[in-house]
């Protein structure tokens, strides 16, 4: 077990002029583990499509509805929650970007990002209140500035 | 920092130079409309330059695709010019570095163009 994690909690108007606003928290959040400039943008851009996923397939552009955002450092690992208020997905059933049929299609590729850049990459449906998916990124002690 | 996107024509080739994000919104929209605009003009040789762009995130990778599909079911040509180390790294994860011609070197990217 770890110790407690520092964290920062926000709740968002589900529009996507806050996309930067969310990334900057996560940004200096994520600063604080020291895991360098490569990883923090990985992070930063995992958020970046969850957020946009949570705003646009979840809460389906919706402005009077909420995008909330929990962002964890623990001594080995940076973990990441955003829940929306939609109907959740089934993650099974996302095409493979990548295969030949789907490479010249213009969308699709952001959960493939996401799990690219995270260590893990978790969905979890809340029935009556929305989608939580749960980003990881362990951080390696060889890599961790001081 | 949105994104902003310049158009200057070298020989038969329009260039251009794009700078800040290309993201989801106005960034994704201004890029599509300018290709469009392009296309209606019916100038098919297009180079991108994205040495400026500090941010890519998957729309405007698909923004990318969608201008490259248009310009090329127009029968013409799009090519990518001076990729920053996470546009470059972006296009090697989603397999479509093999898909678009990319150069580092703008007067050679403009010769690699078929002359119209």
């Amino acid at each position: 077990m770890t110790s407690e994690p520092s964290f920062v909690e926000v709740t968002l108007e589900s529009d996507l002029k806050n996309l930067e606003v969310a990334e900057e928290i996560v940004r200096r959040v994520a600063g604080t583990a020291g895991i360098g400039e490569e990883i923090e943008h990985q992070i930063e851009m995992a958020v970046h499509e969850s957020l946009i996923n949570a705003i646009w397939h979840g809460n389906k552009n919706d402005a009077s509805k909420c995008v909330w955002l929990r962002v964890e450092v623990y001594k080995d690992r940076v973990e990441i929650r955003i829940r929306d208020q939609g109907n959740g997905f089934n993650i099974a059933e996302v095409p493979d970007p990548c295969a030949s049929q789907n490479l010249l299609k213009v969308s699709g590729r952001g959960i493939f990002l996401i799990r690219t850049f995270m260590d893990e990459f978790h969905v979890r449906y809340l029935p009556g209140s929305g989608t939580e998916v749960t980003l990881v990124k362990r951080i390696d002690p060889a890599h961790q500035s001081k | 920092m949105s994104m902003k996107a310049t158009v200057r024509q070298v020989d038969s080739v329009m260039v251009v130079d794009v700078s800040g994000r290309i993201t989801l919104g106005e960034g994704c929209s201004q890029l599509r409309e300018l290709i469009r605009d392009q296309l209606a003009k019916g100038n098919k040789q297009v180079l991108i330059n994205l040495a400026d762009v500090t941010y890519i995130d998957s729309s405007g990778i698909g923004e990318l695709v969608s201008a490259y599909t248009a310009v090329s079911n127009q029968g013409g040509q799009l090519k990518l010019l001076n990729l920053t180390k996470k546009v470059h790294d972006l296009l090697q994860i989603t397999k479509l570095y093999t898909v678009f011609d990319i150069h580092n070197d703008e007067a050679k990217a403009i010769s690699s163009f078929e002359k119209s």
